[in-house]
């Protein structure tokens, strides 16, 4: 069967061990994780686990079946109809033309968040997608590190 | 009323209806054997090593269909009783195991006996809990018993810290759980059980295949009532015997590895698979791209995760096997035609009598076969079994005739050796009045051998039936059929003296070499009213036969050795 890939995101109990039961599931049963974000859902107990995985057809269904299944797991969203966001953060040395990678950030909804005396850091957040075209464009400025987010989901 | 965790736990207990809990104490347990030992709600048995604590619960959970306890301490104690764990989650049993914790000031200090409990049963247990709060202790006890029997069942820790147990608090057991999050126990939709039920008048050749989930929901006078109804042949799993009663002439018997061949070739000719409460195990389907190759599939089961996990189910009902059965059953009523299935079971008799579940008995040595027959002989119907893992096990599932569910007590998921004698104690606890066997090997009757002790201080008389073939028997016979007979450390020859292990124990033992010995020790056994050994010398390289190699396809057994009338010797 062939793979594919989905984003999951999965409402929990806002409590300590829940993170470890939801990626030791992942781990035990031999699923994928590709990214993983979590973060408290405002106003509530609960909180948001975002999850883009991949895997054949009945994989993907028994992840969402098995998710089900752990005792602080409210629902199981997989999202079809998302916007969905990553952000990266880069740094680059100060000799690299700070104007070029602003309107670089700038093409892929980012702008310069930070310049220092022997760097900058430029910032995008955009699709999971598009926000690979940006790390391979800016390759041609030498980064010295890049740090990037997992993916966001919200459905539309 | 104000009072201690510790005394919590108890007044939980006792709230929950708990008569017995196994246990083992220990630094980090102590608060709560020290309020054990003020109480008398509960009766408390001290087993000699935490496995066998969690093993007996798992009998007593099995044999009754409450919630077995146990009680183990923090550390060393908990990582022994991962294994009862890891056993009863494999089969859905219910179960509450309650261990101690260092204080909550040495957490994650690498304290003396510190262990992350709750990290390594996470993956063994339907839910855990580590108490952080005594105010949050009486909702998590509750929580404990409702989560462990409530949809599919399964074992649930509590990882109590030990000042959590001594510190003081008001008590107040809820009356009710609020686990908003806590799956809703699914019930079976009638549009899905009306879709199964036109498959099943439309079917040529349908099969009822009976799995343990059909004993968790007490579902068996349903079952019996839905084959009587409609006259479907019937399976049955390792995990469901019982179910239909061996007297069923509708019964084709055990499915999978070592079921007999009307069974298997059964389940490779229907055109209906039936699933009640089996989750295709492949212990059962062998090769998963041949099983059922010409058949839908109706898969009835309380777990959503099950249905779709290996084969592709046309009619999934989710829900309890029960209910669904019961449903099933107003449906058919009066629009099946007993008759339209006759062919099929015409051909499946031919079947069965072509290779029936037999073996060729011998005067010069005791068959492994012939001990449990002449076991179900003797005792039969009045007996409780529970077993070992290897070939005894599937010796007992093939020839004892088990006419009841819960009367076969044995680890089938797992396959847990050392689980027989310590489950037997359990089951005993749980049925003082019925005699209660277990069927065991030379290899698994040493993992847990030191239950003896607690059998004979409590006095729990249960018999051991050791079918001693001084070989690690399954390997071997895996050896045998794959290695070339290259038997590689399964050779158990250097033995023990279990007759004088058994009375080291205060127990009774008897070496048997003869049928006629073994019917007077059975009959001494049960009279003597102690913890036995009947060590019984049998056939060493006798095979479990039929077998479906495994991976293999269910219709490609190895088959036994016998003179048949229609093809003569095979």
């Amino acid at each position: 069967m062939s793979e594919s890939r989905r984003v999951i995101s999965v409402i929990v109990e806002n409590e300590s061990s829940v993170l470890s039961r939801v990626s030791g599931l992942f781990a035990g049963r031999g699923y994928n994780i590709g990214t993983l974000t979590v973060a408290p859902i405002p106003n509530s107990q609960r909180s948001r686990i975002t999850i883009a995985t991949k895997g054949d057809e009945r994989t993907l269904n028994q992840i969402t079946k098995q998710l089900n299944k752990l005792v602080p797991v409210y629902e199981v969203v997989e999202h079809d109809e998302m916007v969905e966001k990553e952000m990266v953060l880069v740094k680059f040395p100060i000799e690299e033309s700070l104007a070029d990678i602003e309107a670089l950030c700038g093409a892929y909804n980012g702008t310069i968040v930070n310049v220092g005396v022997s760097m900058f850091i430029g910032m995008v957040a955009d699709e999971p997608a598009r926000v690979r075209n940006f790390i391979n464009a800016a390759q041609r400025y030498n980064p010295i590190e890049i740090v990037r987010g997992g993916v966001v989901a919200i459905e539309r | 009323m104000e009072m201690n965790g510790a005394q919590m736990v108890c007044e939980a207990l006792v709230a929950e209806g708990v008569k017995t809990v196994f246990g083992y104490p220990g630094g980090a347990i102590m608060n709560v054997y020290d309020a054990i030992y003020k109480q008398d709600g509960f009766e408390h048995i001290l087993n000699r090593h935490e496995q066998a604590s969690v093993h007996a619960a798992d009998g007593y959970a099995r044999a009754t269909g409450e919630v077995g306890v146990a009680m183990v301490t923090s550390g060393p104690g908990f990582t022994n009783a991962v294994t009862g764990l890891a056993t009863a989650y494999m089969d859905s049993i219910p179960m509450v195991v309650i261990s101690g914790q260092v204080p909550q000031s040495l957490l994650g200090t690498d304290g003396f006996q510190e262990i992350d409990a709750v990290g390594i049963s996470r993956p063994c247990t339907k839910h855990n809990y580590l108490v952080r709060d005594i105010n949050h202790l009486p909702r998590i006890l509750k929580e404990a018993f409702h989560i462990a029997r409530t949809g599919r069942p399964g074992p649930v820790l509590v990882d109590i810290p030990k000042d959590i147990t001594a510190e003081v608090a008001e008590f107040a057991y809820p009356t009710d759980v609020n686990l908003p999050s806590y799956m809703k126990v699914p019930k079976a939709k009638e549009e899905d059980v009306n879709a199964a039920v036109e498959a099943i008048l439309q079917a040529k050749k349908p099969l009822l295949y009976i799995g343990g989930g059909a004993v968790l929901s007490n579902a068996s006078d349903a079952i019996r009532e839905l084959a009587e109804l409609s006259q479907i042949p019937t399976v049955e799993t390792l995990m469901a015997l019982g179910v239909m009663g061996n007297k069923n002439p509708l019964l084709l018997g055990m499915l999978g590895m070592h079921g007999n061949y009307a069974s298997n070739m059964a389940m490779s000719e229907t055109d209906l698979i039936i699933s009640l409460g089996a989750r295709f195990d492949d212990r059962v389907t062998g090769k998963l791209s041949e099983f059922g190759k010409y058949a839908k599939i109706i898969h009835v089961d309380i777990d959503p995760a099950n249905i779709g996990k290996l084969v592709n189910v046309n009619y999934p009902i989710i829900g309890d096997v029960k209910d669904a059965v019961e449903m099933m059953i107003a449906g058919l009523q009066g629009r099946v035609n007993t008759e339209q299935y006759n062919d099929w079971r015409e051909v499946l008799a031919r079947y069965d009598a072509l290779y029936p579940q037999s073996f060729e008995d011998s005067d010069e040595v005791i068959k492994p076969q012939w001990v449990i027959e002449r076991l179900g002989e003797l005792v039969g119907e009045q007996a409780i079994i529970t077993s070992d893992v290897g070939q005894h096990q599937m010796w007992a599932a093939q020839h004892f005739p088990f006419d009841r569910p819960r009367q076969w007590i044995n680890s089938g998921g797992l396959g847990t050796m050392g689980f027989g004698l310590p489950a037997a104690l359990g089951v005993k606890k749980a049925f003082p009045d019925k005699t209660v066997i277990n069927v065991t090997g030379d290899g698994s009757i040493l993992m847990n051998v030191q239950e003896l002790v607690t059998a004979s201080e409590y006095k729990i008389p249960v018999i051991n039936v050791i079918l001693n073939n001084q070989f690690l028997g399954m390997v071997r016979q895996w050896q045998t059929f794959f290695y070339n007979d290259r038997f590689a450390e399964t050779d158990l020859s250097f033995q023990p003296n279990y007759k004088a292990l058994a009375e080291a124990c205060h127990g009774i033992g008897y070496d048997i070499t003869t049928k006629e010995e073994f019917d007077a020790a059975l009959k001494d056994a049960i009279a003597q009213d102690k913890v036995a050994f009947m060590n019984i010398q049998v056939a060493r390289f006798e095979d479990v036969l039929p077998m479906v190699p495994s991976n293999g396809t269910l219709n490609n057994m190895m088959l036994p050795k016998i003179a048949n009338p229609e093809k003569g010797e095979k």
